[in-house]
This record gives structure tokens, C-alpha cells and sequence, in this order.
């Protein structure tokens, strides 16, 4: 709890140092933007949390964002509908992480190593997507191989947002607001829908990972998974779950994006996103080691890089510098972080 | 040796030295003294201190109070690297080698001789020499070059030794050194010990094994509940003076109303794992009776007991419970048909240290006191709360972590897990490491109130006075094997070694 209040403390600090850098950063749309971002990034981050808990890490969430952002956008550009586009992305996220945790759990290989590979895989997956001319197969499988045609383009392309007429509810859902600032005639309290899907995706975490067996086997396995093992419980499915919830939220992520940009480049979208996820849940308490960590200060650690981002722009220092910033910002909270714990220590020494 | 002048001057003396844990006493008021060539057996129970003082007088501990004297001048340890400056090197009982470099770059490891001045290019040749030299001076006629990962236990026991004495050892303490060794391995060490002696080195000696002690000590030091328990000079080392200072009262058999074996609970035959022999091992465990699994380090027991559990892959064999097949796979199959395992290594295979003592007893558990996946703290808090009493776990209160808690405390917590999980066979490897007398008794108290429930318990042991205690059957492994079984009636400290070392012949059993 205290390091949830440390975390609070730090996240407090840096939004007042943004209120008093410039008037326009206490605007209720730069507001909205700042809690559409937390929320976008926060899914991430939740997703990436998951896999932290068990010891591992994922670097592939930026690449799984883009194939999913280019996927979604390919099946509707050729007229899928979007139901099933949705469904069918969130399906191929929860594949890969199904073969993340494959190859973690059963071939054994270190979580590093095999969503690295991922990382390359499916950025360099999206770009072939992108140069396929689907027409052409189309055309072939209905009348035969056209003349000259070919099936590759000669290089990758952006993806936009076909028929975004059809996709109401998912455009609400990522550029609307929770209405309660209209209801109540309080501008304020207008929440960006991303924001208030991070909030609910946290509340369902919390309670899994808080309240339930699953959690409890989680941190074990995390902490000590020999212990665990001993203990009876099957640690490779919990933490192929883990990897499957983390692939799921990143595809998710990805759709969110293309909706909102509403383009996805598929050698830049997502770039990043995998270190800002981490990042937010380092920053929130979780422990690369494995098995520590709580969704509140998760929820915290995740305000911290869009709020640093956005005082970087008010506070009128060169954007040029922005990733210095947060990468001493980031070092000092983590120093800060340890000394603090050593004053503190209490004895208690982790085995192994 | 025994008989050396009183006024001589100690090499290395420890005077009042007391040093606590967490609040835990480890070692109140002790003093130590050894003399250059003479050998001095640091003898107790497990978790009476001898690890404690070793380590203080290696530096590894720094002392609460009392103060260190090495000829006759005080002296301040602040950490290893000083002890090892002043001629003191501890050998550790899991041996300090790199396996991956030979033994000459291990001999050198930190000190390696160079030419090419700022270059730092290491000096193959000298390096060999220094090998070479150090090697002789244990006896140990092997390649250099070798791998150390290659080697036998013993031989890696000696390039330890001879690494300690190209530091200049002046005082070398040796942690269970023979406790993965064959018999010619250790014959050979007593024989390197006495060399050295010769030679005026110090060394003090922690063993088990008091045969050994018997063997090699000039002086034998005991210790009890972290204090001296009396000392014994040359001629006054017998077996049975060595227990009664370590016990600290003749010991009695556990006096437990002779058990009447009933229904076989747990059947096994022909199992077999990665490291088994061909035949492999047969046994039954029966509901009230406690069957002791004995033998030396390294010969089997735990991998038996975890390829039961389901932690290491069976070979082969063909295994029952209460009469239904049963194939070892996973822990979670193992707990499901009540066939638990009270692991070896507390520490990283027993608990979660930093969690609480009521998510370590709930951690198999939650199932039963979970709905739709969501644990109840209510049901939960009852179930920590009844273990807490039931093995009197002495702890402020369920939320304390269990890493906080002494030895004992951690084993009755993993005991109080199983209990809570509707035990049929329960294992226990080596129940008692690490845990003070205290909590000892009390443990063997529960086991002798288990098997009176019907249980049925299969305890491995490396202290064959708890096997001899607490057992109403000994099996005796060695070298994976079963070496025999012997029954209450047989069953002695001798038969038991004779057994444990090979030295008799293989018994068949029914």
C-alpha cells in the first residue's frame, strides 16, 4: 500500500507541475485527451501487468497492435463485416499469445527471447498483409488468374478505415465521452469511453487477480513458481493464460488505434507501445522479478508517462528532449523506489 | 596434537559471540578456540549454531557482540574477503566451483597470473604451474584442464581444498564436507586432512557423521541451542558423548503404543526414474505406520519421493493408491488422491516467503474454499486460523509473512497446508532441517497423532536418530537402489550405515 501511495504521490506531482506550466494544459480538452491516452495505453499496460505478475515480459504488444490495426482495417476495406473483423483480430491476439505461452511454458524458452521474435514477426507480418492484392485473389478464385496480375504489391501502404459508417459503435466507443458531465452540467466530468474501458477492464482484473483463486496463483507462481509447482498448481496454463490476456488487450489496442488515427502505417504504427506498457506497470509497482504488483498502482504507473509527455509539450522544452525526460524521469523514480525500499527493508528475502 | 601445552596461544579464537536473526537467537555467549594443526570438530543438532559460528568466524556474519582473535591479536571480519586475507577460507557444504572452467582457471579464479602488462592477457603457463603445485598438495593426480564439471564430487571436494590452500589457508573450515562422498572419497579426505595437519593448518570441522568425527577430530566442540554444550578432548570422543552433548539427555525411543499397521495405502513397484538402476524400487506404506527412508546424501530419496509428486518424470513402475492405480504426473494429480510432499527445500519449494501464512496454508486449497473462482477471506481466514492452532504456529497473527517466521514455524505452516488438503500418504523429506528442538519435538508429536489418525507417512531423513525414533520400518537406499528394509526389531545407527554405504549385501524385500 505504501508503495501505491508512492506511486500516487509522484503522479500527483507531476499533474500539478503540468497545471502551473500553462493555462491551456488545464483545459477540459487537454483533459480529455490526457484520459483518452491513459485509457488507450492502460489496456496495454494492464495486459503486460498479467505477464509481469508470472516473471515474464512481452515485447511484442507495439508489432501485435499494428498486425491488429492493419488486420482489422484489411477486412473491412474488403467489405468484412466489422463484427466479425472485431472478433476475428481479438481471436488472432489471443492466438499469439496462446503461442507465446506455448513456447514459454512447453519448449521452455525464455519470455524474452520468443516475444522479441514476435516483435519482428508481426510488424514485418503487417507489412506483407498490406502489399497482398487481395482483389487479385478474388478475381482468381472466381474467374481464373488475371493477366499480368500480381499478387504483391511492390511496397507496403497504409491501412485506413474503410466504411467507418458501420462502425458507430466502435467509433463511440473510442472518440465519445461518458456522458456524465452532460448530465450533471459539469464539463469536467465528460470521461473519454477509452478511459472508462480501462476502468472497467481494471475492476475485472482487480477482482481476478485480487479477489480470486486465479490471482492467487498468479502471485505464487510469480514469486516462487517451484513453490507453486510443489503446491499443485499448474503453472503452465496460468501462465499461458497470462500471455493470452496480454496478446487479447494488444489487439484490442490495435483496433482502437486504427479507429481513432484513423491510419495505420505498418512500419511505425504501435512503435513504442510495448515499452510505454511496461513502463506504466514498472512505474506502477510491478516487479520484473515477478510477483508483486496491485491493478490501483498499475492504474497509477500508467497516468505517469502521458502526463510527463504532456509537460514536456507545456512546459515548453524541446520535444527533441522528450524521451531524455522521461528516461530520467523513469531512472530517478526507480532509484528513489530502491532506496526507499532499503530503508525499509524488512527482512523478508526472496528465495531463489 | 591432543596434548599440547594449556598455555599455547590459540590461532583463531571466538569469545563470546552471540549473533541473532530477525530477533531469532542464533548463537548467545560462545566461545571457540583452535590451535595451529589440530583438528576441531564443530558437532549439534541441525539449527544449533555451528553454521552460525562458522560463518561469523569465515566472515561472513559479523557478530552482535563478542569479538574474534587470530594469534592472540583481535581482529574485525567485514566480510569474506577479509577472513580469506587473514588465512581463513570456508569450503561450503554446496561447493563454490564454476563447473564451467577447468580446474586450473578455477585454482587462479580471481588472481589469475598475467603478462603483457596493461593488457591483462592471463599467463597459461603459470597458471598450470600454480595448478600443478596446488593439486600435489591435496594428492590429486588429474589434468588441469579439466573441465570441474567433469569431475567426481570428491575430486571437486579437493580442488576446493587445494584452491583454499593456494590462498594460504592457516585455518580451513570445512561444512559437511564428506556429505556427498563415496567411502574412497572419504577415506582419501581424512588422509589430505591429516597431511595438512602436519603441516600446522587449522581446521575445523563440521560433520554428521560421527563416525567420522571420531576418526579425524583432536578436540570435538559441541553446541546446543546456540550455546556450548561442552567440549572433548581426544580421548573422551566416543559415539555416545558426542549425543549427549548435542541432545543433551540419553535418548529414548519414541515411546508410541507399537503402531498396528492397517490397510496398504500406498503400494509401489518397479519405479523407476531417470536416475534408477534397472529393477528399480518397490515399497508399500501402510495407514499407521511411519516408514523412514534413509540413506546417504545422493542416494535417492528425494528424487524418489518428488517422482512420486510428480515433479520429475517415472521411467517405469507401476504405482497404487488405497488400491487404484495411480500415475504419477503432476503435483496436482499427487494432492488429489491425498499423496502429499512436505519438500526438502522450505525455503524454494515449500512456501512463498514474502506472502502470508493464510495464503500459504490456502495456496492447494482454494478450490475448496473458493465459488465461481472468487476465494472467500472468511472461509479462508478459518482454515489459517485452525492450522495456526492446531500446530501451534507461533506468529502475531495470520497476515504475517511467512518468510518472517523461524524454521519451525515455516515447517508447521506447510504441514498445516497439507492437513488442511485430506492427507492419505504423507511425505515428509528431511521434516525436521533447520528446525529447533523445540519445534522438533512438537513436530515428532504430530506425525506420532497422524498415523494414530490412520495416516500413513513416508519421512526421509538424514538424521538417523529422528529414523530411528520416529520409524516403525526403515528403507535404506543407496545409490538409487533400495539397499534393504529393516524392520523396528533390526534397526540400529550400524545397520543402518551398513546398509546406507553398500557395505552389506543387498537384502531383498518381501
Amino acid at each position: 500500500m505504501n508503495r501505491v501511495l508512492g506511486v500516487f504521490a509522484v503522479v500527483a506531482i507531476i499533474y500539478l507541475g503540468l497545471m502551473s506550466s500553462d493555462p491551456q494544459a488545464r483545459s477540459p480538452e487537454n483533459h480529455q485527451n490526457l484520459e483518452r491516452r491513459i485509457g488507450e495505453w492502460g489496456i496495454l499496460t494492464l495486459g503486460v501487468g498479467f505477464v509481469i505478475l508470472t516473471g515474464g515480459i512481452d515485447l511484442s504488444i507495439g508489432s501485435v497492435v499494428c498486425l491488429s490495426a492493419v488486420s482489422f482495417g484489411l477486412i473491412l476495406e474488403n467489405n468484412g463485416p466489422p463484427w466479425l473483423a472485431f472478433m476475428g483480430v481479438l481471436a488472432m491476439g489471443s492466438i499469439i499469445g496462446l503461442i507465446h505461452g506455448f513456447l514459454i511454458t512447453r519448449l521452455n524458452l525464455q519470455p524474452f527471447i520468443v516475444t522479441l521474435c514476435g516483435l519482428f514477426i508481426y510488424r514485418g507480418f503487417a507489412q506483407l498483409l498490406t502489399q497482398i492484392n487481395f482483389g487479385t485473389i478474388g478475381a482468381a478464385l472466381t474467374t481464373g488468374w488475371p493477366e499480368n496480375a500480381r499478387l504483391l504489391r511492390d511496397s507496403s501502404r497504409n491501412i485506413g478505415l474503410a466504411h467507418p459508417e458501420n462502425l458507430a459503435w466502435l467509433t463511440t466507443l473510442q472518440k465519445g465521452n461518458f456522458p456524465l458531465g452532460e448530465w450533471t452540467g459539469i464539463v469536467w466530468l465528460d470521461i473519454p469511453n477509452p478511459l472508462i474501458l480501462f476502468i472497467v477492464l481494471a475492476i475485472a482484473a482487480y477482482i481476478a487477480l485480487e479477489c480470486g483463486a486465479f490471482g492467487r496463483r498468479i502471485h505464487a507462481l510469480g514469486y516462487n513458481e517451484q513453490a507453486a509447482r510443489y503446491a499443485g498448481i499448474d503453472t503452465a496454463s496460468h501462465k499461458i493464460a497470462c500471455y493470452v490476456i496480454c496478446s487479447t488487450l494488444a489487439a484490442l489496442g490495435g483496433i482502437l488505434f486504427l479507429v481513432k488515427v484513423p491510419s495505420a502505417a505498418p512500419a511505425s504504427a504501435g512503435n513504442w507501445y510495448e515499452l510505454y506498457a511496461i513502463t506504466g506497470a514498472v512505474l506502477g509497482g510491478f516487479s520484473l522479478r515477478g510477483g508483486e504488483g496491485s491493478i490501483l498502482g498499475l492504474a497509477l504507473g500508467t497516468a505517469i508517462l502521458p502526463l510527463l509527455r504532456s509537460l514536456v509539450i507545456f512546459a515548453g522544452i524541446p520535444s527533441d528532449l522528450e524521451f531524455m525526460v522521461i528516461g530520467v524521469a523513469l531512472l530517478l523514480g526507480t532509484v528513489a523506489d530502491e532506496l526507499l525500499r532499503r530503508g525499509s527493508m524488512s527482512g523478508v528475502r526472496r528465495a531463489g | 596434537m591432543a596434548d599440547l601445552p594449556s598455555n599455547k596461544r590459540f590461532l583463531l579464537e571466538a569469545r563470546g559471540v552471540s549473533k541473532a536473526f530477525l530477533g531469532a537467537r542464533a548463537l548467545a555467549d560462545v566461545r571457540f578456540g583452535i590451535y595451529s594443526g589440530e583438528v576441531v570438530a564443530l558437532i549439534g543438532e541441525n539449527g544449533a549454531g555451528k553454521s552460525t559460528l562458522m560463518k561469523i568466524l569465515a566472515g561472513v556474519h559479523q557478530p552482535d557482540s563478542g569479538s574474534l582473535w587470530l594469534d592472540g591479536n583481535s581482529i574485525i571480519l567485514n566480510g569474506p574477503e577479509d577472513a580469506i586475507r587473514h588465512g581463513i577460507v570456508l569450503i561450503h557444504q554446496e561447493l563454490n566451483l564454476a563447473e564451467n572452467l577447468t580446474i586450473a582457471e578455477n585454482l587462479v579464479l580471481g588472481r589469475e597470473p598475467t603478462w603483457g602488462g596493461i593488457l591483462g592477457l592471463v599467463d597459461r603457463a603459470a597458471t598450470r604451474v600454480i595448478a600443478i603445485n596446488a593439486l600435489n598438495r591435496v594428492g590429486l593426480v588429474i589434468d588441469p584442464n579439466t573441465r570441474v564439471g567433469d569431475l567426481a564430487p570428491g575430486q571437486k571436494q579437493l580442488v576446493e581444498i587445494a584452491r583454499a590452500l593456494s590462498l594460504d589457508a592457516r585455518v580451513l573450515i570445512m561444512d559437511e564436507p564428506t556429505s556427498s562422498l563415496s567411502h574412497q572419497e572419504t577415506e582419501r579426505l581424512t588422509e589430505v586432512i591429516g597431511e595438512l595437519r602436519a603441516k600446522g593448518v587449522a581446521i575445523v570441522y563440521i560433520s554428521h557423521r560421527l563416525s567420522e568425527v571420531s576418526k579425524v577430530a583432536d578436540r570435538v566442540i559441541s553446541l546446543r541451542d546456540g550455546c556450548n554444550s561442552g567440549d572433548l578432548p581426544r580421548e573422551a570422543i566416543t559415539h555416545d558423548a558426542m549425543v549427549r552433548l548435542m541432545v543433551g539427555r540419553d535418548l529414548t525411543r519414541l515411546s508410541r503404543s507399537s503402531a498396528k499397521a492397517g490397510r496398504v495405502l500406498l503400494s509401489v513397484s518397479g519405479l523407476r526414474h531417470q536416475a534408477s538402476p534397472a529393477g528399480g524400487i518397490s515399497f508399500e506404506v501402510r495407514a499407521g505406520e511411519v516408514v523412514g527412508m534413509a540413506g546417504l546424501v545422493g542416494a535417492g530419496r528425494t528424487e524418489l519421493a518428488e517422482t512420486l509428486y510428480g515433479v520429475r518424470p517415472m521411467v517405469a513402475g507401476k504405482v497404487t493408491i488405497r488400491d487404484n492405480a495411480f500415475q504419477p504426473g503432476s503435483p496436482a494429480k499427487a494432492i488429489k488422491q491425498g499423496l502429499l510432499l512436505v519438500p526438502e527445500d522450505r525455503r524454494h519449494h515449500g512456501l512463498i516467503l514474502a506472502e502470508s501464512i493464510r495464503s500459504n496454508i490456502s495456496l492447494p486449497n482454494l478450490k475448496g474454499i473458493s465459488s465461481a473462482g472468487w476465494v472467500s477471506r472468511q472461509r479462508e481466514n478459518k482454515m489459517a486460523l485452525h492450522g495456526i492452532a492446531e500446530l501451534s504456529i507461533r506468529t502475531t497473527g495470520p497476515e504475517k509473512a511467512a518468510g518472517q517466521l523461524s524454521g519451525g514455524n515455516q515447517q508447521k505452516v506447510v504441514l498445516a497446508r497439507w492437513l488442511a488438503a485430506n492427507p492419505s500418504v504423507l511425505m515428509l523429506d528431511e521434516p525436521t532441517r533447520g528446525v529447533d528442538v523445540g519445534a522438533k519435538s512438537e513436530i515428532y508429536d504430530l506425525i506420532g497423532k497422524l498415523v494414530d489418525q490412520g495416516l500413513g507417512v513416508l519421512m526421509i531423513s538424514s538424521d538417523l536418530e529422528e529414523v530411528l525414533r520416529l520409524s516403525d520400518r526403515v528403507l535404506v537406499l543407496h545409490e538409487h537402489g533400495l539397499a534393504g528394509e529393516l524392520s523396528r526389531d533390526e534397526l540400529s545407527e550400524e545397520a543402518v550405515m551398513r546398509l546406507a554405504t553398500g557395505t552389506a549385501p543387498r537384502r531383498t524385500t518381501p
